[in-house]
């Protein structure tokens, strides 16, 4: 490329199928894991409204209970593994942490090409035991169950998991490798965006939790395949042992989902505040605060589950522990916002979304950390609330934040600020009111994973189904409005939300190698504060101060 | 369950309330914070809206002064209910000594219960009020939990093992059971009621309820059907480790190791027993595993248990 043509985007870089599946730039394999995984979240969402329909009256009328058993298994596996996991992580952060470091690419882009690759590869197979017939465990997979009880497709789903890991702990490689060799020069640890900073924990706990899946996976099909004894007490094993060892895994996930998240919102807040990160430190060290307490906490998923006593008790304390660096930023989150000047586009609607129903989960996460609480509510609709409010009202709507606050730099169009206000505020809405009668219903007793229930509970139920069909308009609406935007969008300025990142020093959208020249870094992250960037205030997209 | 509509569950055991208490109290103070911290983020932005006249002088704000003290605060917060939430965990471990106790044993899927005389029934739990009931807990098959939402209690069921849970049910009445813990196919029909009953009734119930040996006695009869009399009985040829009041004692290990014969000591010495070979004792015992069942097992442990003078109510997991 000659510096006296325009600048060619990566998009402009080939539109033929083998240059979208055998590139190795950063910002497609981004879009690759995006459009696989949107179409994992609409097929776990269909899952999950369907069951939501199912329990809109008391008796199994819609599907049989074998099926509904594989509903909410299926929408476990598909969510957590095909969806949360990797979602953030793989789109977002695939296509940003270069740009936000001043990078070229990622450090391995090839293994990162790889890594989509395998995640196609394991993908595979859940999608093979969903149309085989699926999977009955829940996505627990707890045995004796999984092993010798379970009459679905459990050894391929299980296998499909197992391969989908190496997939997360090939990213989570790639990026702890690009954010220690990659950064710009001037861009010190404590200059870096909050995002990077979640990613990079984020990718510890990846390469650090998830080989324990793996191994607790192929324990499960040596045991269902070759008999082999490990969990099944008839052959001498303790069926505890796999809750240990899958919650060892499956509660560091939590966080490896939730971080990207909180990277984003903290990206976003400041932004459309025009203020600095309130506390940046605070809120840095606390996202490497949860990855290292995530390890600790995976006992008080069992405090009912007949481990010792004792043991429970010390699980609950670090369970305390590992709440306050969530409650450190919540409190910074809020306070960015203090003397700020605050605009309202779709992904701070989005960012204040999460901030609320954040807020809300994690308190409601106190109650489960109470042991004699937790021995009540364990096992209920309560715990579905609590972890849809974390995952679904605080993850996917932070997602989404990020979706929107970035989409002029994926696409380089703007798409209609309106039908996405709109979008955010349906979605609120049907959260609230699909997961909030959770709490009430899980309070009074009502066991989660349930096919039929005692009439009692219909009141909450109904409410929640009505509100998981206003959530999934919610979130079929950026479909069509980011869908069009592609084609029809005004073009994007480089920077139309004046953000301070690197990445909106490059154009919209960026060129194949991300930047003309290496930045030089000089300032701290979100130098909203800062002379400099007053002269870049206006903008079309955002109304001239007075 | 007023107006068809729940609100709040009923309260029907002694524990219920302690526990109701530290829930609202939680609720209290997540509701406070919670409504404080939305209130603030809704105030600042309506107060700090682009082109508002608020004002914006003075902009840098003391943080780490202010990190400290909602770190602290929080920290100060969080162990408070953690310790009150422990203590009042830790008295699942210490039921009464003169409780009632009670077999429960999960299968897929129904919940079946062995009172002390013998009588059975399935998916119904028939208990005196007033009175401390331990239900110590097994499973056939997979895992499954007892859950008495009324009563705030919750146990599982592991295969393997035997687990316990116990209550004092302070209103008469019926009560959902459930199996929160999933366990396959019809998981959401294994339940049933907790019907509690006055002591008199309780006792009148039991007595319409039949003859039949008590748990133990079918216990003692298995325990001779299935020969272990032959080594461990009174004048046996073969020197085995003599039953009579063993429950509850250490026991000298072939390996140096003492341990207590509790529940768990007992099921691995008959399911495995060249696990744990007791002290002076050739390991000759046969596996037991596969031939007995959870109830007949269950029936052995109370009949072994019945040869011990004092009823202790140990409880190691």
């Amino acid at each position: 490329m000659t510096s006296a043509m325009m600048p060619s985007t990566y998009l402009a870089e080939g539109s033929s199928p083998g240059a979208w599946l055998l590139t190795t730039d950063h910002k497609r394999v981004a879009w690759l894991y995006l459009v696989s995984l949107t179409a994992f979240f609409f097929l776990g969402g269909a899952m999950a409204v369907l069951m939501r329909v199912e329990l809109a009256t008391p008796a199994g009328d819609l599907v049989a209970d074998d099926i509904y058993n594989r509903l909410f298994s299926l929408h476990g596996i598909i969510m957590v593994w095909f969806f949360l996991v990797p979602s953030i992580p793989a789109t977002l952060g695939n296509f940003l942490l270069p740009l936000m470091i001043g990078a070229r690419d990622l450090a391995f882009p090839r293994l990162n090409l790889a890594s989509w690759y395998v995640f196609i590869f394991g993908s595979l197979f859940a999608l093979f035991s969903v149309v085989a017939g699926g999977v009955d465990t829940g996505w627990t997979f707890y045995t004796p169950l999984s092993t010798l009880y379970a009459n679905g497709f459990v050894s391929t789903a299980a296998l499909g998991v197992f391969i989908v890991g190496f997939s997360t702990i090939m990213t989570g490689i790639n990026f702890i490798v690009t954010v220690h060799t990659l950064r710009a020069p001037g861009l010190t640890w404590f200059r870096l965006p909050i995002f990077v900073w979640t990613l990079y924990a984020t990718s510890l706990v990846m390469v650090l939790a998830t080989p324990v899946l793996a191994a607790s996976l192929i324990l499960i099909v040596l045991e269902r395949v070759f008999g082999i004894g490990i969990f099944n007490p008839d052959l001498g094993g303790d069926p505890l042992l796999f809750q240990h060892l899958f919650w060892f895994y499956s509660h560091p996930a939590v966080y490896i989902m939730i971080l990207p998240g909180m990277g984003v919102v903290s990206e976003v807040l400041p932004c459309f505040s025009r203020r600095p990160l309130f506390g940046y430190k605070a809120v840095a060290l606390s996202s490497m605060a949860i990855a290292v307490f995530g390890f600790l906490v995976w006992g008080h998923h069992m405090f009912v589950s007949g481990q010792s006593a004792y043991g429970s008790v010390i699980f609950s304390f670090l369970s305390f522990c590992v709440a306050i660096p969530s409650a450190i930023k919540v409190f910074n989150w809020s306070l960015t916002l203090r003397k700020g000047e605050i605009s309202f586009e779709t992904s701070m609607l989005y960012a204040l979304f999460f901030l609320g129903l954040f807020t809300f989960g994690g308190l409601a996460g106190l109650f489960l950390a109470a042991l004699a609480v937790d021995v009540h509510l364990h096992d209920t609709y309560f715990v579905i609330a609590h972890f849809h409010y974390i995952m679904v009202g605080g993850m996917v709507t932070a997602y989404m934040a990020g979706l929107h606050f970035w989409w002029p730099k994926l696409t380089g169009r703007m798409y209609s600020e309106t039908a996405g206000r709109i979008a955010a505020t349906v979605t609120f809405v049907g959260f609230n009111l699909t997961f909030f009668p959770q709490y009430m219903l899980g309070f009074d007793g009502m066991p989660r994973r349930y096919h039929t229930y005692p009439p009692e509970f219909q009141f909450w139920h109904v409410l929640s189904s009505a509100g998981a069909v206003v959530l999934a308009i919610g979130y079929l609406m950026p479909l069509f409005y980011l869908g069009s935007s592609l084609f029809r969008g005004a073009r994007a300025p480089d920077n139309p939300w004046n953000a301070t990142g690197l990445e909106w020093q490059t154009s919209s959208p960026p060129p194949p190698h991300n930047f003309e020249t290496i930045p030089v870094v000089t300032r701290p992250a979100y130098a909203y504060d800062m002379k400099g960037l007053e002269h870049e205030r206006f903008s079309p997209h955002r109304p001239a101060p007075p | 369950m007023s107006f068809g509509v729940p609100f709040f569950p009923q309260e029907a055991s002694s524990e219920a309330g302690h526990v109701d208490a530290l829930f609202y109290t939680l609720l209290a103070f997540a509701v406070v914070l919670g409504l404080s911290l939305t209130g603030l983020v809704v105030g600042y932005a309506v107060k700090y809206r682009v082109g508002s006249p608020a004002d914006r002088t003075g902009r840098r704000s003391r943080t780490m002064a202010l990190e400290i003290a909602w770190t602290t605060a929080s920290l100060i917060i969080a162990f408070i209910f953690f310790g009150w939430g422990a203590v009042l965990f830790v008295r699942r471990e210490h039921p009464p000594a003169d409780a009632l106790e009670i077999t429960g044993l999960g299968k897929q899927w129904m919940w079946e219960f062995r009172h002390p005389g013998g009588q059975r029934e399935i998916n119904e739990l028939h208990v005196p009020v007033g009175k401390a009931v331990v239900v110590s807990l097994a499973a056939q098959d997979v895992i499954h939990s007892f859950y008495v939402p009324a009563f705030r209690i919750k146990q599982d069921a592991v295969p393997g093992r035997t687990t316990h849970i116990w209550f004092i049910a302070t209103e008469p009445g019926r009560y959902h059971l459930f199996c929160a813990q999933y366990c396959g196919t019809q998981h959401s029909e294994m339940g049933g009621w907790v019907t509690v009953m006055a002591p008199e009734q309780y006792t009148s119930w039991l007595n319409g309820q039949g003859e039949g040996d008590t748990l133990a006695a079918s216990g003692e009869k298995l325990f001779r059907a299935l020969g272990c009399s032959g080594c461990h009985g009174a004048g046996s040829k073969v020197r085995a480790p003599v039953l009579e009041g063993i429950f509850g004692r250490p026991v000298a290990l072939a390996n140096q190791q003492t341990v207590i014969a509790d529940e768990r000591y007992l099921r691995d010495s008959i399911l495995n027993p060249n696990k744990e070979i007791a002290a002076g004792y050739e390991p000759v015992m046969p596996s037991f595993d596969g031939l007995i069942d959870e109830g007949e097992l269950q029936m052995l442990l109370a009949y072994l248990k019945s040869l011990s003078p004092r009823p202790s109510a140990g409880t190691k997991t």
